[in-house]
């Protein structure tokens, strides 16, 4: 038997979408977020970074991991509709997300502690 | 209309369409291919001795006494990684017009997104003859070495993803691309998203983390 229903079964089965209204909606947040990532940048490293940029750096990383995170929730959700579609298929991303996730953080202790180790002699 | 109700229409063994299921398994698995290439220039990308680092507002002194300069260039980037968000919403809403059968509507957006993927990998090709040109290659330093590689494997995918949504434009323009074939424009969108959330995790992480 065919493993895929006939095309017209599956189009007409498809969970509903967002509207095009939606789309353009997260497209301009999505456009937002962007923006102040850099104007983070901006205004704690770059050229013209004053009293206040300094007394930011302690959390540059943390606001820009936030930023970036909720970029790609949106898209994740909205884009590729894993909020509409079948939970298996957000399974089938977020598990490796969070093996990813554990590898870079294993990869960056094991090598800070490395260094620290080195250095010590 | 629920899923339980739309997979009991699909005879397969999970009740959602395989092809559907392949594309995510695919990103699930290339999720681990660029963690390890981003852990990879994370723990590399401080500990080059020699050629340009990757700070780029600083001019770096080497140990022999070369000084390089600044190179990587963040408002071309930034112009880039936009033209790349924007492509998602492009693609979704070309994949709108697909699923209503307007076959016009799906063109213009496709084009669209074709253009913002034919100007980002443009952007990368600049950027690396650029950084070629100021000292730095792939046998540089450990730098060069991580940088290219991760951001080079993103380019390769972007342009993959170009000449996928290509092929679906040219389909869609001899009329082979009907509502009812939507899916395969769906997939080829769900590869480009993934494209567009791998840089947005890349570009802080490589342009603007210090």
């Amino acid at each position: 038997m065919d493993a895929h229903a006939t095309p017209t079964t599956a189009a007409a089965d498809e969970p509903s979408h967002p509207s095009s209204g939606t789309y353009v909606k997260i497209g301009l947040v999505l456009f937002v977020l962007t923006a102040l990532e850099v104007g983070l940048y901006e205004f704690t490293y770059g050229e013209h970074a004053g009293a206040t940029g300094h007394a930011l750096q302690p959390f540059f990383v943390p606001l820009l991991l936030a930023l970036s995170a909720a970029k790609f929730a949106l898209v994740a959700m909205f884009y590729m509709h894993l909020k509409q579609d079948h939970r298996l298929f957000s399974g089938l991303l977020i598990f490796p997300l969070i093996i990813a996730t554990v590898v870079i953080l294993a990869l960056i202790v094991l090598e800070a502690y490395h260094f620290a180790f080195a250095r010590s002699g | 209309m629920s899923d339980h109700a739309a997979a009991a229409h699909l005879e397969t063994s999970t009740g959602l369409d395989s092809r559907k299921l392949a594309i995510w398994t695919f990103i699930g698995s290339e999720c681990l291919f660029f963690a390890t290439l981003i852990s990879n220039y994370l723990v590399h990308k401080e500990t080059w001795l020699s050629g340009p680092g990757p700070f780029p507002h600083e001019v770096w002194k080497s140990p022999s006494g070369q000084v390089f300069e600044p190179i990587i260039e963040i408002p071309l980037v930034t112009l880039g990684t936009a033209l790349l968000l924007f492509s998602s919403l492009f693609v979704v809403l070309a994949l709108a017009n697909a699923q209503r059968g307007n076959r016009r509507g799906l063109l213009t957006w496709l084009a669209a997104t074709l253009f913002c993927g034919i100007f980002f990998v443009g952007m990368q090709v600049y950027e690396f003859t650029h950084f070629v040109h100021k000292g730095l290659t792939l046998k540089t330093n450990l730098f060069g070495a991580s940088f290219f590689v991760l951001t080079g494997f993103h380019g390769t995918h972007v342009t993959i993803g170009v000449i996928w949504l290509l092929t679906l434009w040219i389909l869609g323009l001899r009329g082979k691309l009907p509502a009812e074939k939507s899916l395969n424009l769906e997939i080829a969108a769900l590869y480009w998203h993934f494209v567009d959330v791998v840089w947005i995790v890349i570009f802080p992480v490589v342009y603007l983390i210090q």
